[in-house]
């Protein structure tokens, strides 16, 4: 079983590669999921947890992903908004496998994925 | 909804919104006498008592956007429609205690869920708040504080981190089986 202690161990590990972390700088995607009521029971966490692992398996350091409250269209949750190139993008009925396909296509390669977007639909 | 754990969720999103500085979570069973209890509290902006008397009704909301909210309402229901029962109390300027209580083998009562997942998206997604996170059941006991976490790593590496997320999401998932083993 895990402990605690091992994450002392996993500090000092980290402690060196702190410093090219910081470097991301201005290109950096903002992701926000709407994690409230109606966002949850339409399912946004399996949603922010297949976006958080798909970054973490990418390495994607330039990606900030967050949750915020009730976007306002709770008939279209699960609802990701990407801030990307000065521009917004918004996604809906998102699911998981939705979520890493936005990740791989628009994130890392820049191609909107546009049968996602709001207004498609 | 269909799993208790999204309610916790739910329900701890909320005392976000209230400013909440520090959220403790308990979910404690006890297989012998077969009931359950979930309790989140924190220390947000709470509400007075014109506004706790109406918090249960769904046409009552702090938001702006809307007349409808459904989080307590919906935990409420949870509660009690598996034999349990509901209470919550706050104080305004203290925070806030929510509390649901049901009988682990009623038909009705919804399942915990992805209890570790939800714990580990509020602890590693709120980097302004700290939770305190216990699970019980029948002697077995696991606590998880994110003080004590923080202070192993210091100032200059987040909760967020993915190395971190990664070690939290093993270690709460270890530990929340071997306490409540799947059982709830």
């Amino acid at each position: 079983m895990k402990s605690l202690e091992e994450l002392r161990a996993l500090r000092e590990k980290m402690k060196s590669q702190t410093d090219n972390r910081s470097v991301a700088g201005s290109d950096e995607t903002v992701i926000k999921v709407g994690m409230a009521t109606c966002g949850i029971a339409a399912g946004a966490r399996p949603v922010l947890e297949a976006l958080l692992d798909e970054a973490e398996k990418r390495q994607l350091h330039n990606v900030s992903i967050s949750q915020t409250g009730c976007i306002g269209m709770c008939r279209l949750e699960p609802i990701v908004e990407v801030f990307k190139d000065g521009q917004k993008y918004t996604y809906i009925y998102m699911t998981a496998d939705k979520a890493r396909k936005v990740i791989a296509d628009h994130v890392v390669n820049g191609n909107p994925c546009k049968e996602y977007l709001i207004g498609e639909n | 909804m269909r799993e208790l754990a999204l309610n916790i969720l739910d329900i701890a999103e909320n005392s976000l919104s209230a400013g909440a500085k520090h959220v403790e979570i308990a979910v404690c069973a006890d297989l012998e006498k077969d009931r359950m209890k979930i309790v989140v509290r924190d220390d947000g902006c709470g509400m007075d008592e014109e506004m706790l008397a109406r918090v249960t009704d769904p046409f009552t909301t702090s938001r702006t956007t809307r007349k409808v909210g459904m989080g307590i309402p919906l935990f409420k229901f949870s509660a009690e429609s598996a034999g349990g029962n509901f209470d919550i109390r706050s104080k305004k300027n203290k925070g806030t205690e929510v509390t649901a209580e049901y009988v682990i083998s009623h038909v009705d009562r919804m399942p915990l869920g992805d209890f570790g997942g939800v714990v580990l998206q509020l602890v590693t997604m709120n980097p302004a708040m700290d939770f305190t996170v216990t699970a019980a059941c029948s002697g077995r006991e696991g606590v998880l504080d994110t003080r004590e976490v923080r202070e192993i790593l210091g100032e200059d590496i987040p909760l967020s981190a993915p190395e971190v997320r990664a070690f939290l999401k093993e270690y709460i998932q270890e530990n929340l089986v071997d306490i409540f083993g799947g059982r709830l």
